[in-house]
């Protein structure tokens, strides 16, 4: 008896994937945000908030990178060569971010560079990633089973768009994570950049939602043929419930809330992209069973990761656990 | 002259692979180190222990974060530039680096945290046990990452269907290169962190600082080499054999030999002209390969014309990486019967010439690893899985030369700027050395970042 595997992969890496979008994505807004922080013991606060967990968020990049390759290696080899250069911008920006937070302390007279490489590195990375996903969504030409377009062909208007739309995606989660974090002035400054960082978002959320189904037919039916249109109606109709609620609540003045509302509209994002692209792994070329590793693979990895991934979680939730409450100056790099 | 994406992209990822790999060159064995200076503390309780414990966390601290960020990149390169490769190979390489990234990478996050910052929150074995941990996720992840570079080379346990479809786990994990390069590899890693912690003992005993902590580390050093440095010989000679057995040309570029037969000499210089198919400027000692190679000094060695031209790997890469890793373990072997000698008359510690030449041969260990992996992988060379698929058959369809110029352009510059500031960083914290008793303090709980590399700049603070 051979047990379909396929679903259950599709679920670990659609974990995985996003578990990286979350927790990489608040810590990447806080770099975006970072040199605009109104002064520079705001800055040493921003840094301390992620310092003791961004590395750890990073690792789900690898999981979700190497999840692909082990899981659908077929979407793995048509994907990675189409997004040739967002791959590299986005590499390059993670490298210069990452060690911008372990060069800025160490350094004496070249602290402004690390500083500018640790913003910029941020937003490149951010820029980056947002124009995979815009790619992804956009889709790719297959010929023979390899990638059959041009390494520059993410340069297009939508791509571009959803690649800024996602800046103003992370910087509401790195915003709304400085407002759990932090007190005070910078806590009221967070506030502020978070209603920015929210209209901006929710500004490219319709944009995308209204392009997407144009750029694709098949998506548009799926949306708005009967009885889906009624079915799948909650999703958008939750999404404008969370931003009021998220509105509301930095107006309130609220602490943990707004991160959370925050997230919770990334899941219905994610949600959404899921509906529009379900069961294509390669959007709109092949179908996640058609690109799926041979079973006894699938199954040889599914022991480990069955095992290990609780205490994956198990070392996450320890180490937030250790790190909860608001941010001090004192720990870290002084 | 158009830019070819295949050179480019074996450039490419020659250049990532190398430059990350000076990092874990040089973890692997301080992760084991600093598991020892911990446990000998536990059971002494002799400060200086501690002391050099902590100034080694502080150098892990900051190379492990190198190795960490120049790791990231490596799994993208098997998508971006070897798109056919992965699709081929990935049932058989992807869940081997899917165990690494579950097994290794999340075990050395989990307890890396505990033994940089977790001194005084734990108690003292616990602490000692982080250390164990982090030491063994730092092999778990040179197992699986070899298993899956070792198939590359003795591919097991398959078979063919529409790309590489596994038969048998255990034949793929454990394949016939997989035990030697394993050992072989652990070993010489370890060498390079004992020469890099002996010459940095030596350069504070020739500035008569941290006498004490220098000492310890000289012996420590030494001892470990004086075990490996011979049994990396014995290891080295079993891998020949190995690779001997399968994979021919690669020993044939190895030692320049061009035509098959018995009584082979050892060619101890030469400039190999592959055109010509013969070895100018010669200097070579009869008879002796083929007494290394085969164990017997009428012992049969296939030359390289027994392959076809387009079989045959590079020959003066692996002919000369070859000879750069066995003179630098020469180097290493020589400095240990020196420290042995200078250690029985009493002048270990004491002999300027001697001190100075550990300082020199800090770089001896990466060069080795470098020049071994060179030895091995161009020898690989044409097959990207040894006889079974072509590197030049694995490369991206999509993709060309200008865009891999770009690329590895791009790299170039970054990894210039990044690992020079992390060379320059790592020097200056070795220059300082171990702290004194008086300022010895780990990191409060207060002003614990919990990251490795503030772990280096923990008492750095104005």
């Amino acid at each position: 008896m051979t047990l379909d595997l396929v679903p259950l992969w599709t679920v670990i890496l659609a974990v995985a994937v996003f578990m990286y979008v979350l927790l990489d994505g608040f810590d990447l807004g806080v770099g975006i945000l970072f040199p605009f922080a109104p002064d520079d013991e705001a800055r040493l606060l921003m840094m301390n908030s992620v310092a003791p967990v961004w590395d750890g968020n990073e690792t789900w990049l690898i999981l979700g990178g190497i999840g692909l390759f082990a899981a659908f290696p077929v979407a793995f080899a048509i994907i990675m060569p189409a997004l040739y250069f967002p791959i590299l911008l986005m590499l390059l920006g993670l490298l210069f971010r990452g060690v911008a937070f372990e060069f800025r302390p160490n350094a004496r007279r070249s602290r402004r560079h690390w500083d500018r490489a640790f913003f910029l590195g941020s937003l490149v990375a951010t820029f980056a990633q947002g124009c995979v996903l815009g790619q992804y969504v956009h889709g790719f030409p297959v010929r023979d089973g390899q990638y059959a377009g041009g390494t520059l062909d993410w340069v297009n208007p939508f791509v571009l768009a959803v690649g800024v739309g996602l800046v103003f995606g992370y910087m509401l989660l790195g915003a709304t994570w400085l407002v759990m974090k932090t007190e005070g002035p910078l806590q009221d400054w967070a506030r502020g950049k978070s209603r920015l960082a929210l209209v901006g978002v929710l500004a490219f959320i319709t944009m995308v939602s209204v392009w997407t189904p144009l750029l694709e037919p098949r998506i548009a039916e799926r949306w708005f043929a009967w009885p889906n249109i009624a079915l799948l109606s909650p999703v958008p109709l939750a999404t404008v419930a969370l931003a009021w609620l998220l509105w509301r609540s930095l107006a309130r003045g609220d602490d943990y809330p707004p991160f959370f509302y925050a997230m919770g509209l990334f899941v219905l994002c994610y949600l959404g992209l899921a509906i529009s692209l379900f069961p294509y792994v390669v959007p709109h070329s092949i179908t996640l069973d058609e690109a799926a590793a041979h079973p006894n693979s699938q199954a040889f990895l599914l022991l480990g990761t069955l095992f290990l991934l609780p205490v994956v979680f198990g070392y996450f939730g320890w180490s937030y656990w250790v790190f909860r409450g608001k941010v001090r100056a004192d720990i870290g790099y002084h | 002259m158009e830019a070819d994406p295949l050179f480019l992209s074996r450039l490419q990822f020659a250049f990532l692979i190398v430059f990350h790999f000076l990092l874990p060159a040089f973890t692997i064995g301080l992760a084991s180190y600093i598991a020892v200076l911990e446990g000998v503390h536990l059971w002494t309780r002799n400060p200086v222990y501690l002391r050099l414990s902590n100034f080694w966390i502080r150098m892990f601290a900051v190379s492990f974060g190198l190795g960490v960020v120049s790791g990231i990149v490596m799994p993208f390169q098997f998508g971006t530039n070897w798109s056919r490769f992965s699709e081929a190979t990935a049932n058989v390489i992807a869940p081997l680096m899917g165990y690494e990234g579950l097994m290794a990478f999340f075990l050395e996050a989990a307890f890396l945290g505990v033994l940089l910052f977790g001194r005084k929150l734990v108690p003292a074995w616990a602490h000692f046990a982080s250390a164990l941990m982090v030491a063994f996720g730092t092999l778990l992840s040179a197992f699986w990452i070899l298993a899956a570079n070792s198939w590359m080379h003795t591919p097991a346990g398959f078979e063919y269907a529409d790309g590489f479809v596994v038969t048998e786990w255990l034949a793929v994990i454990f394949n016939p290169s997989f035990p030697y390069r394993f050992l072989h590899t652990v070993t010489a890693v370890y060498l390079t962190t004992a020469f890099t912690v002996i010459g940095v003992a030596a350069y504070h005993l020739l500035h008569d600082r941290h006498v004490e902590e220098s000492r310890i580390m000289l012996v420590m050093g030494f001892g470990l080499t004086t075990v490996l440095a011979p049994l990396q010989l014995v290891l080295g000679d079993l891998h020949g054999l190995n690779t001997l057995e399968h994979q021919p040309a690669k020993i044939a570029a190895m030692e320049a030999i061009w035509e098959t037969g018995p009584r082979q000499p050892a060619v101890l210089f030469a400039i190999p002209d592959e055109d010509a198919e013969i070895n100018r400027a010669e200097i070579a000692i009869p008879n002796l390969a083929s007494l290394y190679l085969t164990h017997d000094i009428s012992g049969v060695v296939q030359g390289l014309k027994d392959f076809k031209p387009e079989d045959r790997p590079p020959v003066l890469p692996v002919f000369i990486g070859f000879r750069v890793m066995v003179a630098m373990w020469a180097v290493m072997m020589g400095l240990t019967i020196c420290a042995w000698y200078l250690g029985m008359r009493g002048e270990l510690h004491r002999r300027r010439g001697f001190l100075r030449a550990c300082v020199w041969a800090i770089p001896s260990g990466y060069i080795a690893v470098t020049a071994g992996w060179i030895t091995t992988e161009v020898g690989r060379q044409p097959w990207v899985v040894y006889n079974l698929m072509r590197t030049a058959d694995g490369l991206t369809p999509s993709i060309d030369g200008g865009d891999v110029a770009v690329s590895l352009a791009l790299y170039a510059l970054v990894y210039a700027v990044i690992f020079g500031a992390g060379f320059y960083i790592l020097v200056r914290l070795a220059r300082r050395g171990p702290h004194m008793p008086a300022e010895d303090r780990g990191p409060r709980l207060s002003e614990r970042p919990a990251r490795p590399l503030s772990a280096a700049t923990e008492s750095e603070a104005p």
